[in-house]
């Protein structure tokens, strides 16, 4: 069993990291660490619009973003991808590759997602912080940038890992529109042996495990973290402090 | 390019047929594998909660696999691995019963208990330990302070948690599609290949999967509400 499942990690395991790649389009477990890495990027900046929208006092920007929201929670993730594997081609018009029609289906879908969490931070931390940096002069946004969003952001690290994790699980779904990742790769090498699927599937399920395993607990260690030095038990890193301790005169006084 | 036509499909009794048919086997998956998910969710808990190393180390390896593999990926090593290798006898009965629809319980179902017991736990320690003391002291048993104190108070907890994960199982439900199983994903499909009326057929889908979704956020909405003792639950 166990010598099975070295003899074909053995001989597919540039199949299994890298697809076809040097003759095809790369695939394999690098395209999916690609693929969900450049969703979460480019969900993040969408999810801040969205954010922002749901929490305007305009009803134009509030509504629509709610729909969008209630829409991307209420159905599956594999419609979405239908929906975008045949809407993106006619929209422009060209042959799109199925990464890039998988890559728009999640960032929509995450943006969502992530947009619900920075709003949540958002108005956790309380109206007070905006009020006081209004009074102090700053705009709207002037205080999204400068005051809110970069308390609430770093409050929500521990729950945007999480999303990227979330994010690296949904790529498999490309396997319906047959976006060359992890999974496509596995079920390649399974049609190329036909007499160990059982090897073959167990080798991604544990590929996957170990990789959403090691971020799930890089989460949890930020997430302490951050617990900790919110509760005031550990002091943030401050460019002085470091200099300090590296300069002789600071050590040697009596 | 043909005009926008719901009526295509709706007044065609043979795709309507389809669509009552996908409806009733995505609830038929998405109904049993919850009543799986949930029993086993409290039976991990109840290991979870009483002493024993190995046992504990059993569930949390349990609950870490299920979560950190894609749903995905455990159907297809349930579908395509490990129906292949169970003796001959097991796997004709299977085919004989549609093991599609089998093995979408089954691996739904054993992915969600993780979920569920993961909620049901955050839930339950979320309930102050002084609860129980005083639940001992007023003469309590252990038993009977779980079943009347911390019990009622920890699934409250956990309410919001195990409705959201309900409306991720329902939604889960469609990635049986990949193993064949004729639910209401693959009842879209076909109407697709069938009537060549993607964006009318698409859409139909993604109505009805809002509508069930909202139904059971909607629910889950008030039976928090209900269970909130602010809002005249039974104590």
């Amino acid at each position: 069993m166990i010598h099975d499942l070295i003899a074909i990690i053995d001989e597919y395991w540039l199949l299994l990291l890298i697809g076809q790649y040097p003759n095809g389009p790369l695939g394999g477990l690098a395209n999916t660490l690609i693929l969900s890495a450049l969703s979460i990027v480019l969900a993040f900046p969408f999810a801040i619009l969205l954010a922002f929208g749901r929490l305007s006092k305009y009803r134009v920007l509030r509504w629509p973003v709610t729909v969008l929201v209630y829409v991307t929670r209420g159905v599956p993730l594999l419609m979405l991808v239908l929906w975008s594997y045949f809407l993106v081609p006619l929209l422009t018009g060209a042959d799109v590759p199925s990464f890039l029609t998988m890559l728009t289906t999640l960032v929509v879908y995450q943006g969502a997602f992530l947009s619900e969490i920075i709003r949540a931070g958002i108005v956790a931390l309380g109206q007070g912080q905006m009020d006081a940096a209004r009074a102090l002069g700053h705009s709207y946004f002037s205080a999204m940038r400068y005051v809110i969003l970069p308390q609430a952001l770093y409050n929500m690290i521990p729950s945007m890992l999480s999303t990227f994790v979330a994010t690296i699980k949904d790529t498999t779904l490309g396997y319906v529109i047959n976006v060359p990742d992890l999974t496509f790769a596995a079920s390649q090498v399974n049609n190329q042996l036909l007499t160990q699927p059982f090897q073959v599937f167990l080798i991604l399920a544990l590929t996957y495990y170990v990789i959403c395993w090691s971020l799930t607990w890089l989460t949890n260690v930020v997430e302490r973290r951050i617990t900790r030095r919110r509760a005031g038990l550990i002091a943030p890193k401050r460019r002085g402090q470091f200099q300090t301790s590296l300069t002789p005169n600071a050590t040697e006084q009596p | 390019m043909k005009g926008f036509d719901l009526a295509v499909i709706l007044g065609n009794p043979e795709y309507v047929a389809m669509l009552v048919h996908g409806i009733e086997m995505t609830f038929i998956i998405a109904i049993f594998s919850w009543l799986l998910a949930m029993s086993l969710a409290v039976l991990l808990l109840a290991v979870r909660f009483s002493p024993g190393r190995i046992g504990n180390a059993a569930v949390a390896a349990y609950v870490s696999y299920h979560r950190n593999v894609p749903t995905l990926v455990q159907l297809m090593l349930w579908y395509f691995g490990i129906y292949t290798i169970l003796p001959s006898g097991v796997s004709d009965w299977l085919s004989a019963h549609s093991a599609e629809m089998i093995f979408a319980v089954l691996g739904l179902g054993l992915c969600q208990a993780a979920y569920f017991s993961e909620d049901l736990r955050s839930g339950l320690r979320s309930v102050s330990p002084g609860q129980m003391e005083a639940a001992r002291a007023l003469g309590h048993g252990y038993v009977s302070a779980m079943r009347f104190v911390l019990i009622p108070q920890g699934v409250r907890n956990a309410l919001p948690a195990l409705v959201n994960h309900s409306v991720s199982l329902f939604k889960n439900s469609s990635l049986a599609i990949v193993i064949g199983a004729p639910e209401l994903s693959h009842a879209v499909k076909e109407i697709e290949n069938l009537s060549f009326r993607t964006f009318e057929i698409y859409l139909i889908g993604t109505i009805l999967y809002l509508f069930f979704s909202l139904m059971i956020m909607a629910a889950g909405a008030y039976l928090t509400w209900r269970a909130d003792p602010a809002n005249g639950a039974r104590r």
